[in-house]
């Protein structure tokens, strides 16, 4: 297989013949292959990363990174793991965003607005300016979360800030200077416990659990021989791909079927 | 800005003209036949490649001594420490922080093992090697299995969880595994993760390779990312849990009885080490992606250098199912930003089949996760049926437009937001355009040995999460490793607590373990000039790195 001379780790592979582009770190003058990451870039011109720098894939918001292009006064904010370098581009990573975070018992709290008037009473000072928005590396309508909120619908601010990142760039930009990642965070923690119905089907099979009455087929799984593990294995029904709700299985002997 | 050049227009080409017809077999079910069982080892054997020959190194030191393991991880384990025992002796003296249990690392199993330390009485310091939650768990995309449906039981997920880690597993612990499961899930919801749901609160599940029932929970798909910032907010409400972070464990440490005394961490921030005495301590610092194995690209976070390995080696903690790495099958191989990057299984679970340049179908969306990888391999390498992309890089079309055909338009928007969305920034529209896929380097499968409560064969080590092993025995199914961290994370978290409290005052701290460690490599004439644990991985140009 020398075929495998195509897989190279992480360290970039400059296409041939790409062009060298420059780009200014924190104010410093550098000539990068286009195409590169920002992080990538930094890379290759001998940054060794501590902080600034996460999941390398765009999940984990350790690696926003402030910019301005040349000609343009506008700030923009990206990921340095997933925005490509554009020419004379100016960049500063920002390692760490200041925010308190408030402490609470999930259990101990109720879904509705009053909630985030004790906990982060600073989210009903928005402005509706929309810079939160426009700081967003993850393209949420952030701006819209927080309102919905105000307007008492959590559910909206949970769905709508599910891609959040926290990264903390909107919360750095926001002249009321609110903690969107904290406040959409309890939104949909508030929304995921109390205000989506329970699976009820979950609790059914815990009390199954607890009451042992899977033990006996785990039991003869942990004794039976190998050989005979393999055979019920390779037998095992399998549910139809994709789904289709009119299936039932024919071998119901390791199943638990009760009715409501 | 971005998409696809002109070199690969044609390939694409070809992949839309044999849509139709794939489709139309799609939706009445029908996808490339799956391989026998009995198949995949002649399979396995040529093609994935941790079963080849080549790559590998025999370990000369420690408990697993003899056994041929990749160079890159034999390179690990036979590495020179950060510090020297000498230097060490007074240090140990006086402590700089003393706790009841430490858990090392701060992903999801170290996240949940603080919670139930703390939970169970115990004073508890959660060190990480970057920020809290910077872990694979948040770049977790498919789901979490449980076998909570009516229609299945925790007896099928054992068969597959053992079927699928080839019949390697550690019985004690797939039981604990499947049994907890249910458990977790539970735990999850009430703690406020937001599962996708049906209207009435049932859990919309999806299949995943090598299942037999629909098993998957998801949230999106970002259930990691979801379920660590619910595991993070959760650890941060929790008073007796400080958090330590940037600060990574370069050495574990003993007491005079023999037992686990703590452990030697490393301020990156300002560069000093710090000595933390500890009743108990949880080693949960991941896995090993960025050893980048055979040179593999990978889809793990910058810090999993799997150094719990190396730690717990030194104590003589002995390393089970470690012989195969589980290659995720599809990695981006385009655009080069994204090389290695992983790409969902859900992407397959919804009806996206590979295809090869020609716009062929050559295997089943959905087998066991090496033997798809193996048969991509196959494909590329062998039958030279790869697409190469302008950077040199191979890979074979994964067909996501099939996805909005079958289910309807907007369906990859919606249940692959985050897939969508960094395509989209590279000018791919994935729900109208196919990807570039190539294996790439996912999970560590085995790990440490432990016991069903997540015990080492040092009294108060523990050992939860990725860098443990035998749950999964020689490769792991999709939503087993979401599954695991909470699951074991929660019993050593427990445990923890319990040896912190039942054991005396912690006598006398030593080194004792890595001076003997240090004579036996002398002995054997390993002269190492690589650091170990390596903390962070260096992707410098070659010519910037000064020595």
């Amino acid at each position: 297989m020398e075929g495998l001379k195509y897989a190279v780790g992480d360290r970039t592979i400059v296409a041939e013949g790409a062009k060298l582009i420059p780009i200014y770190v924190m104010g410093k003058r550098y000539e990068v292959p286009e195409t590169l990451t920002i992080m990538k870039a930094l890379e290759y011109v001998g940054y060794r990363f501590i902080r600034g720098c996460g999941c390398r894939a765009g999940a984990c918001g350790a690696c926003v990174t402030v910019y301005r292009t040349a000609g343009d006064y506008r700030l923009k904010f990206g990921l340095a793991c997933q925005t490509v370098i554009e020419p004379n581009m100016y960049l500063v990573q920002i390692p760490f965003v200041p925010a308190n975070k408030a402490i609470y018992d999930i259990n101990q709290l109720s879904p509705d607005i009053f909630t985030f008037e004790k906990l982060y009473p600073e989210t009903f000072r928005c402005l509706a300016c929309n810079t939160c928005t426009k700081a967003c590396p993850m393209d949420i309508p952030v701006m819209d979360c927080i309102q919905s909120l105000i307007q008492g619908d959590i559910k909206k601010c949970a769905e709508l800030s599910h891609p959040c990142i926290m990264c903390g760039m909107c919360s750095l930009r926001c002249p009321a200077e609110i903690q969107h990642p904290f406040v959409t965070l309890l939104a949909r923690r508030l929304y995921g416990k109390y205000l989506t119905p329970k699976a009820k089907h979950l609790e059914k099979r815990i009390e199954q659990i607890k009451k042992g009455m899977f033990d006996w087929m785990l039991d003869e799984l942990m004794e039976i021989p190998l050989e005979d593990l393999k055979e019920r294995y390779t037998e095992r029904e399998f549910e139809p791909e994709p789904y289709d709700p009119d299936w039932h299985p024919k071998d119901r002997r390791y199943l638990i079927i009760e009715e409501d | 800005m971005g998409g696809y050049p002109e070199i690969l227009q044609e390939a694409l080409a070809r992949v839309e003209e044999t849509r139709p017809k794939r489709l139309e077999a799609a939706k009445k079910k029908k996808y490339y036949p799956k391989l026998l069982p009995s198949e995949y080892e002649d399979v396995l054997k040529k093609y994935h490649p941790d079963y080849r020959p080549e790559g590998r190194r025999v370990l000369k030191i420690g408990p697993n001594k003899g056994e041929e393991l990749q160079v890159e991880l034999v390179e690990l384990l036979e590495g020179r420490p950060w510090i020297e025992p000498v230097d060490f002796s007074s240090r140990l003296r006086s402590p700089d922080y003393t706790t009841d249990v430490l858990v090392i690392g701060g992903g999801g199993a170290g996240s949940a093992a603080a919670l139930l330390a703390s939970e169970n009485g115990s004073q508890v310091m959660l060190a990480t090697k970057l920020r809290h939650g910077d872990a694979n768990t948040i770049m977790a995309e498919g789901g979490i299995q449980a076998a909570d449906l009516p229609y299945d039981s925790p007896y099928y997920h054992f068969l597959d969880t053992i079927g699928g880690g080839h019949f390697t597993n550690d019985k004690r612990l797939v039981r604990a595994l499947v049994l907890d499961a249910p458990l977790v899930i539970k735990w999850l919801e009430d703690l406020g993760v937001m599962f996708d749901k049906e209207p009435d609160g049932t859990m919309k599940e999806l299949f995943g390779g090598g299942l037999c029932r629909r098993r998957m929970h998801s949230s999106s798909d970002r259930t990691g990312a979801e379920i660590m910032r619910v595991l993070r907010d959760e650890v941060s409400n929790h008073k007796q849990v400080q958090i330590l972070e940037f600060s990574p464990a370069v050495e574990l440490l003993l007491d005079d009885e023999g037992m686990i005394g703590g452990a030697i961490l490393y301020n990156l921030d300002v560069q000093e080490f710090l000595v933390v005495k500890a009743k108990a301590v949880i080693l949960a610092t991941g896995g090993y992606g960025r050893l980048h194995l055979h040179g593999f690209a990978t889809t793990n976070h910058y810090g999993a250098t799997g150094d719990g390995l190396v730690l717990a080696y030194r104590l003589g903690v002995p390393l089970k199912n470690l012989h195969y790495a589980q290659f995720h099958p599809t990695g981006a191989a385009f655009p080069e930003q994204c090389a290695g990057m992983l790409v969902t299984e859900k992407v397959r679970t919804l009806g996206a089949e590979p295809v090869n340049k020609d716009g062929n179908r050559f295997c089943h969306p959905l087998e066991p996760r090496d033997v798809e990888s193996a048969l991509i391999i196959r494909e590329c390498i062998e039958r030279g049926n790869g697409i190469i992309t302008p950077t040199g890089r191979v890979g074979v079309w994964l067909d996501v437009p099939m996805i909005d055909l079958i289910w309807g338009e907007g369906t990859t928007a919606k249940a692959l937001s985050s897939k969508y969305l960094q395509f989209k920034r590279y000018g791919i529209d994935i729900s109208k355009q196919p990807i570039l896929v190539f294996p790439t380097l996912h999970y560590q499968n085995g790990g440490l040995c432990i016991n069903e409560w997540g015990e080492t064969v040092v009294p108060g080590l523990f050992a939860a999460g990725e860098v443990s092993g035998g749950i999964h025995g020689d490769n792991r199914l999709m939503g087993n490793s979401l599954l695991d961290i909470n699951v074991f994370g929660r019993r050593t978290g427990i445990r923890a607590a319990q040896f912190a409290k039942n054991r005396g005052e912690v006598k006398g701290l030593n080194l004792r373990h890595l001076e003997r460690y240090l004579r036996e490599l002398d002995k054997l004439g390993i002269k190492s000039n690589k650091k170990a644990p390596i903390i962070l991985p260096d992707y410098r140009s070659p010519d910037k790195i000064k020595t």
